[in-house]
């Protein structure tokens, strides 16, 4: 998915976008076409469809679900809302990245989220938890009511946010 | 209550199957799955409210590299469905966003660049958004067939069309009040599930095409799209994990038959994937509803007679609304145990987007109508609304029609316990003050409490089948055509399965949503998860095990199959434990394979009353929701955190919130939704959360061998009217209208003179 197609083009008009998602770095080539960031491209569309990152989701596409929540350089951005060519040097965290990279572990927040069922049909899922990740990486000991402003941008129809309050009380305050 | 039977599975708290996937981004919505040469297909979409198509030319579009296919009404298949059927593409369209042509292009910009190339000169016809307009004489006529614009009631005559019973006359004549009036719920609100509507379609010629869904209900797609393709097409649905629907993705053919004309026309997989501001405008609405009716009541509250007419407005044309009719009838007269009806239903098309299924289905919008007129008679006669609710609901020996029309007696459980163990939790009675009483004032700070009930007998709705096969390794395998959607019902299959088999959660895995390979199964709806599809589920694995007993009867000398029990893979004689054997050995190079089915019925009825406390501010007008206590009686918990879950969804998916600020606005000039987007429609964020308590009794149901009953589809449908109610008792004043916006409040308390009607501006 990362790899640069070469071709015979004069090589000074290229430009490249390097990012790191997930400790990963890639350099995407600007431009139109498979595997190229187009001037247009999302940064939530190139981690989907350019890099094969499907763990955000995305829902209104416009900045007001929360679907779609990464962290850049620890902060909890909408990544619909970014555009990737303005992204370059920056390092990202999708859902994919929170685990454990060499034990497989599950972050003790996502085990928070399977222990109290803390949702329903799991799409607004990813994007609650980058959020409430943002929260605690900030904050390890967010009161209640700290974490349901941090959850408001959050859009959720199956009203799961009861549960994942519970789930995520329930890993803040312990630290890592 | 403490229970006699303990179980090993059942009522426990067990993570979901999915959950794993859940949480790190590898559950698989439709957006998620990859195809080889997938196409994507855009729909150009009508920016008026009503116009004939005078010519379309798509020659420019055409030009535009990377576009395979182009299809407007004259070259689209002449597939049609709804009630009564449309066409997909039609020469005329019939509200702003009816589709106009399809396009299939190698990527999504080119496809949206080639919809804006295509020219189409409209002829504009006089629009009509108004349910009452458009019955009027004159008024702009959405089908040349359908005169006056309104639709005939029930699927075929059989079906439920009108509560017609008993002598109205009589009854009003022992009524100790008579009430008239109106109520509208006719704001139309959205349920918006977060992953939109979308499917991928590959036609292989002739005549076999697959179709993967974002819906829940796999087998009803194949339905309804070999009814809609023919008897000669082939037709498998493939469903995954379905990201929210609330009904209103069970009938998705529109989309569905999108991708799967442009696969026909190009021969690649298409998808079709509908952008928020598309599902908010060009996908389901709730049904708008206004009831005029009159009510008796009798002093101790029984009520004596209803008669009236219950309007139902479908948008520009009906998916299942005659059905929801049907059901809202039957859900009516269980909820309002009365011997006198004449309640006469009207189905009329307006052009604007149609409703379709949500949660509540006909029942929540004639009941947020029916317990305000109600409450007009208990004002009258000083009657406690809890009392009145609770003394008329369906009780073992009543009985009501169904959507068939024919009687069924109840034969389910006295839910009274559970609205009396719900009144006491919330504090009901030391609370209620009398109607249209606040039960404090503060400054401007006003608090006001309301109650509501619903209950439907969809519980067991239409048919399931299931298998349970025992392989030789050990493992078991069910097949059940179900796609998740975020009820755990995939997990509470597992659940019981292992139950009846008692093994290991790990030893069992379950199909996934192909009806190539899964037996029929109408999925989830109406709540019937927990009595009807695992009843299937239940009979396929009590089914395998009996197969399983027969073969291990003669190993174990055993005289009878019955003689035998088993735990953990190994089957024992029940008089001589020593006499064992594993699974293995008796299967060696065989599998067993039970199946179950479950048979409609229409007997038992789940409940739900939910009490609101919420605070009136009457300087801004604003409606703050404090408190929910919801009550129910489940018979037996399968799966306390999915339950919790399906209580708190009370409040969104077109719920509760439905009567505070949820609501869709149409331009009345234009026919344009103004709202249709995830700024501008309202939400309900998790900083403004209400305290909710859930009560769930457990009286066993005679329903199936673990005496469960679901309810969560019916969690939304009691809130709004307690909400109107409380709001009503708050400010002191009767409100007609949903939702109690600001400028509703301050316009019944004299601060206002803005005008606003329903979902029309």
């Amino acid at each position: 998915m990362n790899e640069i197609k070469s071709s015979s083009a004069n090589v000074e008009e290229r430009r490249y976008i390097s990012l790191t998602v997930n400790d990963q770095q890639y350099q995407l080539e600007a431009g139109t076409g498979a595997g190229k960031v187009d001037p247009s491209d999302t940064l939530s569309f190139t981690l989907r469809d350019t890099l094969g990152l499907t763990g955000t989701k995305v829902s209104c596409d416009g900045g007001a679900c929360g679907g779609c929540t990464v962290h850049m350089d620890g902060q909890a951005v909408l990544s619909c809302m970014l555009l990737t060519i303005e992204c370059d040097g920056k390092a990202f965290t999708t859902i994919e990245g929170l685990k454990n990279p060499r034990t497989g572990k599950l972050d003790p927040l996502q085990q928070s989220f399977i222990d109290h069922t803390a949702f329903q049909c799991g799409f607004c899922t990813p994007g609650m938890i980058m959020s409430a990740k943002a929260l605690l990486n900030e904050n390890p000991s967010a009161t209640e009511e700290e974490v349901k402003e941090a959850l408001s941008g959050n859009f959720c129809r199956c009203i799961s946010h009861y549960q994942v309050v519970r789930a995520v009380m329930a890993v803040s305050g312990k630290g890592r | 209550m403490t229970m006699a039977v303990t179980y090993r599975y059942i009522g426990k708290v067990i993570p979901r199957r999915d959950g794993p996937d859940i949480v790190t981004g590898q559950s698989a919505f439709l957006n998620d799955l990859k195809f080889r040469d997938l196409l994507y297909g855009k729909v150009l979409r009508s920016p008026h409210p009503h116009a004939l198509i005078k010519s379309i030319d798509t020659w420019k579009a055409e030009q535009v590299k990377g576009v395979k296919a182009i299809i407007t009404y004259e070259t689209v298949p002449d597939w049609k469905s709804g009630n009564p059927p449309i066409h997909l593409l039609d020469k005329k369209v019939r509200y702003v966003g009816d589709a106009v042509a399809l396009v299939a292009a190698e990527t999504e910009a080119i496809a949206d660049q080639a919809t804006r190339l295509i020219e189409v000169e409209y002829e504009v016809l006089p629009a009509v958004f108004d349910d009452y307009e458009a019955m009027k004489p004159g008024a702009p006529q959405l089908y040349d067939d359908l005169p006056g614009n309104l639709l005939p009631l029930g699927l075929s005559p059989t079906w439920a069309n009108e509560i017609v019973m008993g002598d109205v006359e009589k009854g009003f004549a022992e009524a100790d009040a008579i009430v008239d009036g109106s109520f509208g719920y006719d704001n139309i609100p959205n349920p918006i599930p977060m992953e939109s509507p979308a499917a991928v379609a590959l036609w292989k010629e002739p005549d076999m095409v697959t179709v993967w869904v974002s819906n829940h209900k796999i087998w009803g797609a194949k339905r309804i799209l070999s009814a809609i393709f023919g008897d000669k097409v082939q037709v498998r649905i493939i469903g995954g994990a379905c990201g929210g629907s609330y009904g209103s993705k069970s009938v998705s053919w529109q989309v569905q038959c999108y991708a799967a004309a442009l696969s026909k026309a190009t021969g690649q997989p298409v998808k079709v994937s509908f952008s928020k501001e598309e599902h908010l405008a060009s996908f389901v609405l709730r049904p708008a509803t206004r009831l005029d009716a009159k009510i008796g009541m009798k002093k101790d509250g029984t009520v004596t007679a209803i008669a009236g007419s219950w309007l139902m407005g479908t948008g520009y044309y009906s998916i299942t609304t005659q059905i929801q009719v049907s059901v809202g009838c039957g859900e009516a007269m269980i909820a309002v145990q009365c011997k006198n009806w004449n309640l006469k239903p009207t189905i009329i098309c307006t052009n604007r987007n149609a409703s379709g299924i949500v949660r509540g289905f006909g029942g929540q919008e004639l009941k947020c109508a029916l317990i305000p007129l109600l409450s007009l008679a208990m004002e009258k006669l000083s009657l406690d609304p809890f009392d009145v609710l609770k003394k008329n609901f369906v009780k073992p020996g009543d009985g009501y029609f169904w959507r068939d029309a024919i009687w069924y007696n109840y034969r389910g459980i006295d839910y009274s316990r559970a609205m009396d163990e719900g009144a006491s939790v919330f504090g009901w009675k030391q609370k209620w003050k009398g109607w249209l009483k606040p039960t404090s004032v503060k400054g401007t700070k006003r608090i006001g409490i309301g109650v509501g009930v619903h209950g439907n007998a969809d519980v067991g709705e239409d048919m399931s089948e299931a298998y349970v096969r025992i392989d030789n390794d050990g493992r078991v395998v069910i097949g059940s055509g179900l796609a998740e959607h975020g009820t755990g019902q995939v997990s509470n299959v597992l659940k019981v399965v292992a139950e009846v088999l008692q093994l290991p959660l790990e030893a069992i895995s379950i199909t996934p949503g192909d009806t190539l390979v899964t037996p029929i199964e109408w999925g989830p709806a109406g709540s019937r998860g927990t009595y009807a599809i695992l009843s299937a589920v239940i009979s396929a694995a009590d089914d395998a095990k009996k197969k399983l007993f027969e073969l291990a009867a003669p190993m174990l000398d055993a005289s009878s199959p019955e003689d035998l029990e088993t735990a953990d893979s190994m089957i024992w004689l029940r008089s001589d434990p020593k006499k064992r054997v594993h699974w293995k050995q008796v299967l060696n190079l065989r599998n067993v394979m039970g199946n179950g089915r479950f048979e409609p019925d229409y007997t038992l009825a789940n409940c739900m009353i939910s009490f609101v406390e919420l605070q009136v501010d009457t300087e801004t007008g604003k409606v703050d929701l404090l408190r929910v206590v919801n009550a129910t009686d489940a018979g037996q918990v399968i799966d306390p955190h999915g339950l919790e879950g399906q209580f708190n969804g009370c409040l969104g998916s077109a719920g509760i919130d439905s009567a505070i600020f949820e609501e869709t606005i149409l331009d009345p000039t234009t026919g344009y939704m103004l709202n249709a987007n995830l700024i501008d429609y309202k939400w309900r964020t998790s900083a403004e959360l209400p305290v909710i308590e859930n009560v769930v009794l457990e009286t066993p149901i005679d329903s199936h061998c673990f005496h469960a009953l679901g309810v969560g589809e019916i969690t939304t449908s009691p809130g709004p009217s307690a909400v109107l109610m409380a709001a009503s008792n708050a400010i002191g004043q009767w409100l007609y209208e949903y939702p109690v916006t600001p400028e509703r409040i301050l316009q019944a308390l004299g601060k206002s003179t803005e005008k606003k009607k329903g979902g029309v501006l």
